[in-house]
């Protein structure tokens, strides 16, 4: 066990100039991002590991961080898939805590957080009073800013969403999973699902796996309508990070998709993908929704549903073309959460129905989903 | 507040009659705990509630049975393949072996609706098993046999779901001990801690499955094992009510479930409900916590003679608290501090100075630490059979060399809280290693602080004080900061103001100007035995008083089973320690215009002198005051100053100065230490051998102050009187006499209201002696004095300058409120007009007030009443005799009236003689009596029928213990065992008597007076003659 005062000392500065003293427990090394919150109370390995933060410095406003490990990455399922991860490497920039647990206690832990990160090389920075920053994200809105290590050059602001950060997480070539024929036949649903990735968390994949689909993975500008070899059932447009707007290609192919009428699904940056194809327009919220816990109403049965969300932009209703309807409200501040066209099979949900981490509520868009299919 | 009131027993017979009477539209079930939701099945059961056409709001009867019922619960589930735990439901001794040996020992066995676990025992072994299935089947019809989950994790969630089927889980908890020990006996942890989101949502899934499959509509909480060693878990039980858990949670998250879950019984959806802390958002969504709640129970088993001190699945423990910190040490630590049992947190508790020599090996004699009577005890042993000490043992093993594995094997603790408490260790030893303050430095000093340890603590580490900790880590700046509890983990900004402190943060969430006058009210902490919810009540009313007067109130209080420590009764809640150094923290930060100590019963008394000298401005009675009537000494001396009686006295100075005076005023006497409540380590002595025994008993509860040694005069009356001052004249009284005579301690006395049975001239002399004292120590607020009363002489005992057990009891009877006229007499509010009200006047019903013991649970227990405080709860019932009120009030108490046989077992000739009339009384009744051989003999003589039963220890036929067990067909429904006067130890036969009938559950009665009185009462009122009114009708 490391003694805290063998420990770098560690800064978060933010934009603004606030600077926040800590000490260091993950890499060595200096990194901007954009300083968002998460209030989560579980699942730091899912969080940190979700492609949608890439390019962010995630805060997690529950202090005590790290108590029960890391599980082992090279545990896989059947498909090769890591089963404790969201995608295989830590995703966010850096990582700011209250309480670094340097001791933890699990059976499924292979090693501590601190070692995890630094395997990864992401710098990571506790003893922060996590809920003072918070409270500054929340009347300031989401900023900029940089953890500095004692000792380690330091690093200019840098802001992601100017980045096209969907080209970073995104696969770069098809990958297809569960296509044995033998492994289909023993499920009752048979479908074949097109995924654009725009930085997928795995979860998506295992939820259609799950469901006996096979899934056939595409980078996010990949052209749908040219590979004639995808005879797809229907078509998921992935979560992912940054500014919708800055997916132009997986618009353009989306919006293609929709003439021709093809089933669609959007989670998260796929609910704004589908809006901006179909017309309409997205905007960057203040500091965004990031947690286990945000209810969302849906306007027509008004069933409520705890949901896991993580984006910072969101689609302006009033800008949607005639024909979609809002699927879901976020009941705190009545923000979009989901669209739905009235007669073509199109709708999203803008938080994560496949969740992990965060409540499993809304696993039964998957179901939905593949009941519109024919 | 409600609009009618009944003060009337919960059970099916008077709430049918309240039914009747009040013809209401629907009954909520769910809110009064287990007693409520039993009563409420069997009015539904017997058909009551369709006769009458009441509908069960919330969570329907058909769903609740399915969570009473074990083998139905197991079907329910089962139906949606949800795991329980392998069990089997009988309803006799033989059917549960048979069980056990399919399902495979170690087997746990439960009773069904029972409260606290009460009857659940773990057994190894079929001669176990027979015990405690025989034991549970005295008290439940049917018990459950099933699979122990040894050492697998305990995790609760509470789970709300409206008619509509929206559900959510507002919070999940921990229990640091694992299964094996009953949640309330547990220290647990909100959130869950060592969970992954896996397992957290795993959980929260089923449990949302399960509230849906049964249709609960409202709150309940869902108890789980899991296995620490893979993704196994079973699903314990359900509780389809508000239960001490979701009390618990609620206080942890900020989420009011009582209030959300009435809501949902009226039909309300969770989404038309506001979320109460931010006014922005709404109730359906589930709390983002950003801190750690930790929650430890408080047992008081040291008062008891013979009790086992072991805890496990049934529920022995008398309040809890809850801590709130931003590490788990920082809360850990606190939550010890609250316990109020001498800790000053989890290290640091053992005089440094006399502090052993380590050693490291393996099943060492542990040194008690000062929690223990017995010093050295084996370390193995406890950490395997844990005792309400666990905690400690823990710390005294990890010094004793144990390493994290070996403790976790022999108590199955989670590692994590297990390095947790290292860390506090390993900085206690940082600490040991400056030699003094000035070797202290800043940066050790801070992390101190954020691991939660105290000022004292840390100055009994180093050689130093407290005063001048303090004044170290001002002048570096570490002080705490004040944090909201906001339920989105600022997310959204909070509108109220439920607050804690810590160390591990760098601002304060609020500012403290404002524009109204602030007053602290100090709560009165932890509920122990001598403590309860009577104090809440004061506190509660005190702050109602002081924002109906346009007060800012600040509460201070960190108990979660309190109306006080609701944060929308105050206006500001700090939920923290009421210790010098938090509320000194707090005032500074505030600077209100003072604080009220008097409300809160003995804690917040207890540390006006330490507030008073570090500036805190104390509001109404003085701290010199208030030490004059703490002090034994001073106060004794006192009374001797102004001409008061009292019975003879003495300081003790030295043993053998003590047994003279014992010698010249003659045996017995009473032992009194300083500043303690209930009665603590209060004792009659009888011998010199015993003088010598309590006096070193007592010298040990308080060190600070002295001890009292008086004269105990038997056979005496004892009378109490409530009171407010105002600059030192009485403006408000109320005399109350005790049934009990002097001897049994008044917070276990049955208590009448207006008194009935004393002299007027003893009353008159009781509120002359009161305004003299009143008078003398200038006493601004509320203030009560016991007083002995025999042949018309009255002598003072006790006096305390606060509020007392029974002000909620006289101004709930009078309907004046004794607490509002306090706290206007401590703002100055309240003068003399030249005439005391006496609050008995125009009066015209009783109110009785009676204990409620907990011996059942406590084994071993001598369930018998002494100068020391054993009750747990009180109740009181109004009627309009005393009779009347008192039948109820001990109904109320969960006392059955006796159908048929009574036993009586009276020690002592005089004792007999006076019981005689009374015996008479129940023979002519109709009750067939029962009695002990001397009795036996002693009725025969007088012409009054009973048979004998021999002794338990003579194993002849017939014998008591055929009785007590009902083996023969023939139960005992009622057992007077009064033993003979004040003799120094029970027989051992008669304490057998008392025991046993406790386990059985049968009545018992040890007292002569409260066995004349419930003679007299039968004889007098039918129980169907009983008076049914509500509050209000009364006056």
């Amino acid at each position: 066990m490391t003694g805290v005062g063998a420990l770098k000392s560690a800064k978060l500065v933010l934009q603004d100039g606030t600077v926040f003293n800590g000490k260091s427990f993950g890499a060595e090394v200096s990194v901007p991002g954009e300083v968002v919150f998460n209030t989560g109370m579980v699942g730091y390995p899912e969080s940190l590991t979700d492609p949608s933060y890439k390019g962010q410095i995630l805060v997690l406003t529950y202090p005590l961080i790290g108590n029960y490990g890391v599980p082992d990455n090279r545990i896989r399922d059947e498909n090769g898939l890591p089963i404790n991860f969201e995608s295989e490497k830590i995703q966010a920039e850096g990582l700011v805590v209250s309480d670094y647990s340097f001791d933890y206690s699990h059976y499924t832990a292979a090693k501590s957080l601190s070692q995890w990160l630094k395997e990864e090389g992401k710098p990571a920075i506790f003893g922060i009073d996590t809920r003072q920053l918070t409270k500054k994200l929340r009347e300031k809105g989401v900023m900029l800013g940089k953890i500095v290590v004692d000792g380690c050059s330091d690093v200019e602001f840098e802001d992601p969403n100017l980045r096209n950060l969907t080209l970073e997480v995104s696969a770069n070539k098809k990958v297809i999973y569960n296509s044995s024929v033998t492994f289909l036949e023993k499920r009752s649903i048979k479908k074949k699902i097109l995924l654009i990735d725009c930085g997928v968390k795995l979860n998506i994949i295992r939820s259609l796996i799950n469901r006996g689909c096979c899934v056939i993975r595409v980078p996010w500008d990949y052209d749908l309508l040219a590979d004639k070899e995808i005879d797809s059932d229907g078509i998921i447009i992935s979560n992912g990070p940054g500014d919708p707007k800055m997916c132009n290609a997986t618009i353009k192919n989306v919006a293609a998709a929709m003439k021709e009428e093809r089933p669609i699904f959007g989670i998260c940056l796929g609910n704004q993908i589908l809006a901006l194809a179909a017309g309409g327009d997205t905007y960057k919220l203040k500091y965004g929704h990031r947690s286990q816990n945000q209810p969302c109403i849906n306007p027509e049965t008004k069933r409520c549903y705890i949901t896991t969300q993580n984006h910072g932009y969101a689609v302006n209703m009033k800008t949607m073309p005639s024909g979609w309807e809002e699927l879901f409200v976020n009941a705190n501040d009545g923000t979009n959460e989901g669209l739905r066209h009235k007669n073509k099979p199109f709708f999203s949900s803008q938080f994560h129905g496949e969740h992990n981490p965060g409540p499993r509520d809304t696993e039964f868009l998957f179901d939905e989903f593949l009941r519109m299919l024919k | 507040m409600a609009s009618k009131v009944y003060f009337l027993p919960i059970t099916p017979y008077f709430v049918e009659k309240v039914i009747a009477k009040e013809k209401p539209d629907g009954i909520l079930l769910g809110f009064g705990g287990q007693t409520a939701l039993n009563c409420g099945v069997a009015l539904h059961d017997s058909g009551v509630l369709a006769k009458y056409n009441v509908k069960v709001l919330g969570t329907p009867i058909e769903a609740i049975k399915a969570t009473e019922d074990r083998e139905l619960f197991v079907k329910k589930l089962n139906e949606i393949d949800l795991k329980t735990p392998r069990s089997k439901a009988v309803t006799n001794v033989n059917d549960a072996l048979v069980a056990a040996e399919k399902i495979g020992y170690p087997i746990i066995i439960r009773a069904a609706y029972a409260l606290g676990g009460l009857g659940s025992a773990i057994c190894h072994n079929s001669d176990e098993l027979e015990d405690a299935a025989k034991q549970a089947l005295a008290n439940a019809p049917q018990i459950l046999v099933e699979e122990y989950l040894e050492h697998w994790k305990e995790i609760e969630y509470e789970v709300v779901r409206d008619a509509y089927d929206n559900c959510i889980t507002v919070c999940n908890m921990e229990n640091f001990d694992p299964m094996g020990i009953h949640t309330g006996e547990s220290i647990v942890v909100a959130p869950s801690q060592t969970l992954t989101n896996h397992e957290y949502h795993k959980l929260r899934e089923i449990s949302i499955k399960l509230i849906r499959h049964l249709g609960i509509v409202g709150e309940c909480n869902i108890q789980f094992a899991l296995d620490q060693d893979s993704d196994e878990y079973r699903i314990i039980e359900v509780n389809a009510r508000l239960s001490r858990s979701s009390a618990l949670a609620s206080k942890a998250t900020g989420y009011p479930l009582a209030f959300v879950a009435a809501k949902l019984a009226l039909g309300y959806s969770l989404t038309e409900i506001k979320n109460s802390i931010t006014q922005t958002t709404i109730a359906c969504f589930e709390p983002a916590l950003d801190y750690i709640v930790v929650k430890i129970p408080r047992w008081d088993l040291k008062k008891f003679r013979n009790v086992s001190r072991r805890i496990g699945s049934s529920m022995k423990s008398v309040g809890e608290v809850m801590a709130i910190g931003r590490t788990f040490e920082e809360a850990i630590q606190k939550a010890v501090r609250m316990l109020d049992i001498g800790a000053y947190g989890l290290v640091g508790n053992t005089d440094s100075r006399q502090e052993p020599q380590k050693v490291t090996k393996r099943g060492s004699r542990g040194k008690a630490t000062i929690f223990s009577e017995s010093a050295g005890y084996d370390i193995d042993e406890e950490l395997k059979q844990p005792t309400d000490e666990r905690l400690f043992v823990i710390i005294e093993a990890m010094k004793e060399g144990y390493s994290i594995e070996e403790i976790h094997a022999m108590t199955g603790v989670d590692e994590w809280f297990l390095y947790k408490i290292r860390k506090v260790i390993d900085t206690e030893e940082e600490l040991a290693a400056a030699a003094n303050i000035k070797e202290l430095s800043a940066q050790l000093l801070q992390k101190a602080k954020k691991q939660g340890f105290s000022d004292r603590q840390i100055a009994r580490i180093i050689n130093s004080r407290a005063n001048d900790i303090r004044a170290l880590r001002k002048k570096h700046g570490i002080i705490p900061v004040v944090k909201q509890i906001d339920t989105l983990a600022a997310e959204y900004p909070a509108k109220t103001n439920y607050l804690y402190l810590t160390y591990n943060g760098n601002e304060d969430d609020i500012t403290f100007r404002g524009s109204r006058k602030k007053i602290i009210v100090l709560g009165s902490g932890v509920y122990r035995i001598g403590s309860s919810v009577e104090f809440d009540w004061c506190c509660v009313n005190a702050v109602f008083t002081l924002r109906q007067l346009g007060y800012e109130a600040i509460m201070i209080n960190y108990n979660p089973e309190t109306v006080s420590t609701d944060y929308d009764v105050c206006d500001k809640l700090y939920f923290d320690e009421i210790s010098s150094e938090a509320v000194a923290d707090i005032y500074e930060k505030e600077s209100p215009d003072g604080v009220i100590v008097s409300m809160g019963g003995q804690t917040p008394n207890n540390i006006a002198i330490k507030l008073a000298e570090s500036g805190v401005n104390i509001l109404g009675t003085t701290p010199e005051s208030i030490d004059s009537a703490e002090d034994r000494w001073k106060f004794s001396k006192l009374l001797d100053e102004l001409g008061i009686d009292q019975p003879q006295w003495k300081e003790l100075t030295s043993i053998s100065e003590a047994k003279k005076f014992a010698a010249a005023a003659e045996y017995p006497v009473l032992v009194r230490p300083s500043y303690v409540l209930s009665g603590a380590a209060m004792s009659i002595a009888f011998t010199d051998e015993d003088l010598e025994q309590y006096l070193a008993k007592a010298a040990k509860v308080n060190k600070e102050y002295p001890v009292v040694i008086s004269k105990f005069i038997t056979n005496s009356k004892e009378v109490e009187i409530d009171a407010v001052a105002a600059n030192g004249k009485i403006v408000l009284e109320a005399i109350t006499e005790h049934v009990e005579n002097a001897g049994v301690h008044s917070g276990d006395a049955t208590m009448v209201f207006p008194p009935k049975k004393l002299y007027v001239e003893t009353t008159r002399k009781i509120s002359e002696i009161a305004a003299k004292i009143a008078d003398a120590l200038k006493i601004t607020g509320p203030f009560n004095i016991q007083f002995l009363a025999k042949e018309n002489e009255v002598k003072v005992i006790e006096c305390n300058l606060r509020a007392s057990r029974s002000f909620p009891f006289v101004s709930k009877v009078s309907k004046k409120n004794f607490a509002e006229a306090a706290t206007k007499a401590i703002l100055g509010l309240e003068s003399w007009n030249g005439k005391i009200t006496d609050a008995a006047q125009g009066i015209s019903c009783v109110g009785v007030k009676s204990p409620q013991f907990s011996f059942t649970r406590l084994k071993g227990a001598d369930p018998l009443t002494t100068v020391e405080m054993a009750s747990t709860g009180e109740v009181a019932c109004l009627g309009a005799t005393t009779y009347d009120a008192f039948m109820k009030a001990i109904m109320a108490a969960g006392f059955r009236l006796p159908e048929k046989n009574i036993l009586i077992s009276i020690g002592g000739d005089e004792a007999k003689v006076k019981f005689l009339p009374y015996a008479k009384k129940l023979s002519g009744l109709g009750f067939s009596l029962f009695a002990t051989e001397h009795t036996e003999l002693f009725l025969e003589k007088n012409k009054i029928q009973a048979t004998m039963l021999h002794k338990v220890s003579e194993e002849k036929s017939p014998n008591i213990l055929e009785y007590l067990s009902g083996s023969n067909g023939n139960k005992l429904h009622l057992v007077i065992n009064i033993p003979a006067a004040f003799t120094k130890k029970e027989l051992d036969d008669e304490y057998v008597i008392r025991r046993k009938a406790a386990d059985y559950g049968i009545p018992l009665i040890t007292n002569l007076q409260l066995a004349r009185l419930l003679a007299e009462a039968l004889a007098a009122v039918k129980p169907e003659e009983l008076e049914v009114k509500a509050w209000d009708e009364y006056n």
